[in-house]
């Protein structure tokens, strides 16, 4: 007996056709008058597969993946009216009672994980409140309101848990710090300007468990006296938005949030702020800043947030994913938490995996897994036929680590020690067809463009590095180019005051330290090793060339000639090096060489 | 700044309260006109008591805001990391070739506003580019070349 189809539709959801498939569900069901109900759920983190679709029944859940429009009819005929499963779609088997227990799991992509943060994600319906309470939601709260305030906050303490969104401070430690701070008013801000280019984690929990976040902001504000708080949510998220005002109106309607909340003497209300743009706002004095309608430049530390931050009141800020720890801490105890994870480092992490890799999407694993079981064992290895180089954790501000470095366990002060962070969880896979010369380039780009102007060594500096790169890329790199770059880090890091500019040469020192020979070549032998730098590279048609003239008629510039069926050759001079040409070629005649090399 | 945070009622709070609405209502502007007209912000500028420049330098600071009218479709072009590995500089080239301008531009006959983003958050389809609401994943360039003419004829919906 089919009790439910559900679909995942959060933005990665929709992005890869979701929209479709529930329109051609809805259609097809209604052409065989079959009444199944079709519930929207967030992402289940297995974005290589979407559209993710799930037939729930007595037996048990069938995950299906890549059900585009076409592929649901062979569903709904074979699945659900013959009652036989569709073997080459299916993704997923797993039990009813216990979500950890999926029984057979074509990728062996969820068994090495474990999922708190993630617990609903995929599962529930984000935009019912009933779903989340029926998984246990608000008991976290009720649990804590029973509690004196100290006792949270000590219960939040023992569990080890620390800030998620990349430094790493221990979330009991400032909780405390809020609590005791003498003041009349006092916020909590909830962290949701996601902004790291290749993650999304923030963003799946948001659309597809929403209702998490505010849970642990009430208890949060419980346990340090605040009766008002923000979410500062990135104006690129609509869904995201949308979903949380949706939650927000449901829980007080329940008595979580507002007056009195559950009859207590405590109340507390949540205004969504939404970004307008920004990535120095996801510093959290920067984005008290722009909470107060100021341009969202970071103001020196001391005073912290906790004496005096937003509106000059003390203030508590947390992290989307660290606020959504904060339920399943209070429901479940510190202890059972701090099984998971090892020393200093407690629970779980999520990861967005990006990149060069097989199975690309959210992930949830028990801190201090080594790199290389997330890498391989759950995420299948390269998505492409080289092997993976390195990988690129905390964005912007984190570094790259190359494949001899991934025995390293993830944990805050492991990661440290290789010169990256835990970040806020991106972790983008790059193969040996990715130049670091090119990366680092590529994330000083980013930071020249969103620094704030503020300080000389970040608005400067970074721009200074990203032209000694921007020519060695180019072939004009000089011999003290290296070392001037790498002074100059040091010099950016030190003379900065806030977390953009201290972390932003984070990407370039640790490049130039696991992979000073690309550097060096590109300076001493004017060769791009991954071929990635244009200025470095060269197109040549070799003998598999059959005279198709498939690669002249797409070349934009004309730099083609040759005969039919005879042999066809390219004008240097006039190649622009897009590519287009290799994409054309059915008989893969075309090689991408270094400048010097002459076919 | 006073050490003190103002007391709830009185004229330095109030101030702040105004203060803290600016965004959201630059926000407002820009979503009825798609863009902020001059005109608009001087009359925004008195209601709430805030000097026009610092409404000037608040809105140049945020990338969100614009001064000019967007084209019928904006075309966002991402450019995070997953997207650059992935091959989001010959997208980004593809996309200048055949519309013929550049990234933070409009074509001539008002149809198509070009935007560089960060990050769209949907990384494991990249490369990825956003026509208005609508997101195209796992792009090549030939795939673009057919999405970009398609849109030249208008022919791409919500």
């Amino acid at each position: 007996m089919i009790e439910y189809i559900s679909i995942g539709m959060n933005s990665c959801g929709i992005a890869a056709g979701a929209k479709d498939t529930y329109q051609a569900l809805v259609k097809g069901l209604k052409e065989r008058s079959l009444d199944i109900p079709i519930k929207v759920v967030g992402c289940a983190g297995m974005c290589y597969r979407e559209p993710l679709v799930d037939v729930v029944e007595g037996s048990g859940i069938t995950g299906y993946g890549g059900v585009t429009a076409d592929n649901v009819e062979r569903i709904i005929e074979e699945h659900i009216v013959k009652g036989s499963q569709v073997q080459d779609l299916m993704v997923k088997k797993a039990s009813r009672s216990d979500p950890d227990d999926i029984r057979w799991d074509m990728d062996m992509f969820f068994k090495k994980q474990k999922k708190i943060v993630l617990e609903n994600s995929g599962i529930i319906d984000p935009e019912q409140i009933s779903e989340y309470m029926d998984r246990g939601g608000y008991h976290g709260l009720r649990k804590a309101l029973s509690m004196a305030p100290p006792e949270v906050v000590s219960e939040v303490d023992r569990s080890g848990l620390r800030g998620r969104g990349g430094a790493g401070f221990p979330t009991g430690l400032k909780w405390k710090i809020t609590m005791e701070a003498k003041a009349n008013k006092k916020y909590v801000i909830c962290n949701a300007d996601e902004g790291d280019p290749g993650a999304f984690m923030d963003r799946n929990v948001l659309e597809g468990d929403p209702h998490r976040v505010i849970e642990g902001m009430t208890i949060g504000a419980y346990a340090v006296g605040s009766d008002e708080g923000y979410i500062y949510c990135r104006a690129e998220y609509p869904l995201a938005i949308k979903r949380l005002s949706i939650a927000i109106d449901q829980a007080k309607e329940k008595g979580f949030l507002g007056k009195n909340i559950l009859g207590s003497d405590f109340s507390f209300d949540i205004h969504i702020k939404e970004g307008a743009g920004a990535f120095v706002c996801g510093e959290e004095t920067a984005l008290m800043n722009s909470i107060e309608g100021k341009r969202g430049m970071p103001r020196p530390r001391p005073p912290y947030p906790s004496e005096k931050g937003l509106f000059g009141a003390s203030t508590m800020i947390n992290n989307v994913e660290t606020w959504a720890n904060v339920p399943w801490i209070m429901r479940k105890g510190a202890d059972r938490y701090a099984e998971f994870g090892v020393d200093r480092s407690k629970g779980t992490k999520v990861f967005a995996l990006a990149g060069k890799v097989r199975r690309g999407g959210n992930v949830e694993v028990p801190m201090g897994m080594p790199i290389r079981e997330i890498l391989y064992d759950i995420a299948g290895g390269s998505s492409t036929d080289r092997d993976i180089k390195a990988v690129q954790f905390g964005g912007p501000s984190g570094g790259c680590l190359p494949s001899t470095l991934f025995d390293t366990p993830v944990t805050y002060e492991d990661l440290t020690k290789t010169g990256a962070i835990v970040g806020s969880g991106g972790m983008v896979v790059m193969d040996e067809g990715t130049c670091m010369v090119d990366i680092a380039r590529f994330f000083l780009d980013f930071t020249v463009k969103e620094s704030c102007g503020k300080c000389t060594f970040c608005r400067l500096g970074t721009r200074r590095m990203w032209e000694i790169l921007d020519r060695i890329s180019e072939g004009k790199g000089r011999e003290e180019d290296v070392s001037a770059l790498e002074s100059l880090a040091y010099d950016v890091k030190a003379g900065s005051l806030c977390g953009l500019g201290q972390t932003a040469p984070n990407p370039v020192l640790t490049t130039l330290r696991y992979f000073k020979d690309e550097f060096m070549s590109h300076v001493n032998d004017k060769e791009c090793p991954a071929h990635v730098c244009k200025p470095l590279m060269r197109f040549n048609i070799t003998d598999r060339c059959v005279g198709c003239t498939a690669c002249a008629r797409v070349c934009p510039v004309k730099a083609i000639s040759g005969e039919v069926k005879l042999m066809h050759v390219i004008d240097q001079e006039a190649c622009i090096k897009c590519g287009s040409c290799v994409q054309a070629c059915k008989f893969k005649a075309i090689e991408i060489t270094g400048i010097k090399e002459v076919a | 700044m006073d050490d003190v945070p103002p007391v709830s009622g009185s004229h330095q709070a109030k101030k702040i309260v105004e203060r803290s609405k600016l965004i959201p209502r630059l926000q407002k502007i820009q979503e009825k006109n798609g863009y902020l007209p001059e005109a608009e912000i001087v009359s925004l500028a008195e209601e709430l008591g805030i000097p026009l420049s610092s409404i000037y330098g608040v809105a140049t600071f945020y990338t969100q805001f614009r001064f000019q009218p967007l084209g019928k479709y904006v075309l966002k072009i991402c450019h995070g990391t997953a997207c650059h590995v992935n091959g989001a500089v010959k997208m980004s080239e593809v996309i200048t070739e055949v519309l013929g301008i550049d990234e933070g531009q409009t074509t001539p006959d008002g149809l198509v506003t070009v935007e560089r983003v960060a990050c769209l958050g949907c990384c494991s389809l990249s490369p990825v580019i956003m026509i208005n609401d609508r997101v195209f994943g796992k792009l090549d360039t030939a795939k673009l070349r057919d999405i970009l003419d398609k849109l030249k004829r208008g022919e791409i919906d919500d």
